[in-house]
């Protein structure tokens, strides 16, 4: 085995060993560790394909995806629309690229939001204990009690059907799975004696609570973000399902479903590629979601 | 009667320290109390090394992160340098800190994963030295590592590349940054190898002399504390049982708990083992009720009951 290789498996070298180069930091080794599983990498090829398809939509796309042509409604699949049309004669290949961007947009927004919100008071609960723990955990609890879904729902309808208020609403109903996680690792880390050399040496709790505990919590958090984006696709797509995400003629996979469960029979191409898309989104996410849990298994370590 | 310093200025000095838990009943209300540490006293004079010993569970670590102020004592005091520490504000603690280091039993516990040793050696200066260039940090940070015997190149390196011993080391460069009076050492040889345990010894030895630190030194290693320390303070059930030079106290060992234990260290030879283990347990059994203060029995040779002097 070269030097590389057994630093990378963690055997630490003789400290008689010349050091040639930089030492691979734990970034490095755990790139190395993800990129060893081909199902996590299989989820992370799609994830960035589905994300770059998203962002130069307007290059992908064959049509304008709210334009529409009287001449072909509702036509099968053909060279001209490889995904077919829909009633009103979108193309529904160019409305499944744009529509990526309100699944993914939603997607990552919507637990950007949860993980802003539920690191913080996570990390408070957990460090300080005590009545404000409490506090945030019984409200949590309350949170948790009512379903993900129906949570949303009943917020996107109490905030108006919009794609940001869709967001918002996914956003709130996943913080309090954050919070519950961040505050259990915390509690964890918190406990390990590297935290009470920390104190020993003089550093305020603040610095603490940043500098020692939340890397140490960070890959738990990257990993359930992960798997909440495919959650929350699923969410905005149900949302969007019943009216209360993206509004038309602005496309997103799940108001696509909506549009065709009325032509299932005449259309099912109008059904079949929003499905299989956020199937795909979902699939890739969780794939990237399970790699990314064994690549940062600390008990992987030696 | 406590013990007095008898020569020089205490640099620590311990007085009827004692650290209770409540024990809940099992409706919740108040039960008793465990005595975890109980009405110890003693001094730290500069540049000297006490040995802490006694089983698992005598309250040794308690007794460790008392005086340090981890976990703050629930009654007496403890006096750095005069300075009651139990009287300062959190703040005036964190900065006391730089005086005040500590090494723990377990180096694969006691370092952050995530943290570059290079890092971690540098947080005290951090902490404590804010103005400090960048430059100069990173020189600081290279002459400790190699002070304590490691490559000053490593510091880009995580812990999980380190064996113990290495760790051990990057702990003690840490402990030592700020040049501290006084370091607790808590078990820091016992998750060793025996082979690096006297290399870490030894380390500790060579920074008392060229810095004059006083080390508090936890330990069941009854060899290794004899070797390493001054004196040695006994301690059994959360009491100090006897205390004094160390010489003294493996030659001439006047409390049963102190014999039993010197007893528990082998001897390399069938027959006599077996006649010291046969003596041993013929000791009268320590009386664990015994209260109070210790007693002088010899100049520095303090016990506990007095019915052993």
């Amino acid at each position: 085995m070269t030097k590389a290789a057994l630093a990378l498996t963690g055997v630490a070298l003789p400290a008689s060993a010349p050091v040639l180069r930089a030492e691979p930091g734990p970034v490095r080794e755990f790139w190395a560790r993800l990129a060893a599983r081909r199902t996590a990498m299989v989820g992370l090829v799609i994830v960035v394909a589905l994300i770059l398809m998203a962002i130069f939509a307007d290059w992908v796309a064959p049509y304008d995806p709210i334009a529409t042509d009287w001449g072909a409604i509702r036509s099968a699949p053909s060279w001209a629309h490889p995904f077919g049309t829909d009633e009103v004669g979108h193309d529904v290949l160019s409305r499944i690229v744009f529509g990526a961007r309100a699944s993914l947009g939603a997607g990552l927004t919507s637990v950007a939001l949860a993980v802003a919100l539920g690191l913080p008071f996570g990390l408070i609960a957990g460090y300080a204990g005590g009545v404000v723990d409490m506090l945030i955990m019984r409200l949590t609890d309350a949170l948790l009690a009512i379903p993900f879904l129906i949570l949303a729902i009943a917020l996107a309808a109490f905030l108006g059907p919009s794609l940001t208020n869709a967001m918002v609403a996914i956003g709130l109903s996943a913080t309090s799975t954050f919070v519950r996680l961040t505050r259990a690792q915390v509690q964890a880390v918190a406990a390990e004696e590297f935290v009470e050399a920390a104190r020993a040496v003089g550093n305020p709790p603040w610095r603490i609570a940043l500098r020692h505990i939340v890397p140490n919590i960070v890959p738990a958090i990257l990993v359930q973000a992960t798997l909440t984006i495919a959650a929350a696709i699923i969410a905005e797509a149900s949302l969007s399902f019943l009216g209360l995400g993206q509004q038309p003629p602005e496309p997103s996979w799940g108001s696509m479903l909506n549009v065709a469960k009325n032509f299932l029979e005449q259309a099912p191409w109008m059904a079949i590629w929003p499905g299989a898309s956020i199937f795909l989104a979902v699939l890739a996410f969780n794939l990237l979601g399970d790699g990314l849990r064994d690549a940062l298994d600390p008990r992987q370590r030696t | 009667m406590t013990p007095e310093p008898v020569d020089r200025y205490p640099l620590l000095s311990v007085r009827n320290l004692s650290k209770h838990y409540p024990l809940r009943s099992w409706w919740g209300g108040k039960g008793s109390v465990f005595r975890a540490v109980e009405n110890v006293s003693f001094d730290i004079r500069p540049g000297e090394t006490l040995g802490l010993v006694g089983e698992s569970g005598s309250g040794k670590s308690t007794i460790g992160r008392a005086v340090t102020m981890l976990n703050p004592p629930s009654a007496g005091t403890v006096a750095f340098e005069g300075t009651d520490l139990a009287k300062l504000s959190a703040g005036e603690m964190r900065r006391m800190r730089a005086r005040i280091q500590m090494v723990f039993q377990d180096p694969y516990a006691a370092l952050n994963p995530r943290m570059s040793i290079g890092d971690y050696v540098a947080e005290p200066f951090k902490l404590h030295r804010p103005a400090m260039a960048r430059a100069e940090r990173r020189d600081e940070v290279e002459g400790l590592l190699a002070r304590v015997g490691l490559d000053p190149r490593f510091a880009r390196r995580y812990p999980h590349q380190f064996s113990g011993g290495q760790r051990q080391r990057i702990c003690i460069a840490r402990a030592i940054a700020l040049k501290p009076s006084f370091i607790v050492a808590d078990e820091p040889i016992a998750a060793l190898d025996v082979s690096i345990q006297a290399q870490v010894v030894n380390l500790l030895q060579d920074l008392q002399d060229e810095l004059g630190i006083s080390y508090l030194f936890i330990s069941h290693d009854l060899r290794m504390v004899r070797y390493l320390c001054q004196r040695v303070a006994v301690l059994w059930h959360g009491r100090i049982v006897e205390m004094a030079e160390a010489d003294a106290l493996y030659e001439d060992p006047r409390h049963p708990y102190t014999r039993r234990l010197l007893s528990a260290v082998p001897v390399p030879n069938p027959v006599e083992e077996r006649a010291r283990l046969r003596a041993a347990s013929l000791l009268p059994p320590a009386d664990p009720n015994a209260t109070g203060g210790l007693v002088e029995v010899a100049p520095g040779h303090w016990v506990a009951d007095t019915r052993y002097s």
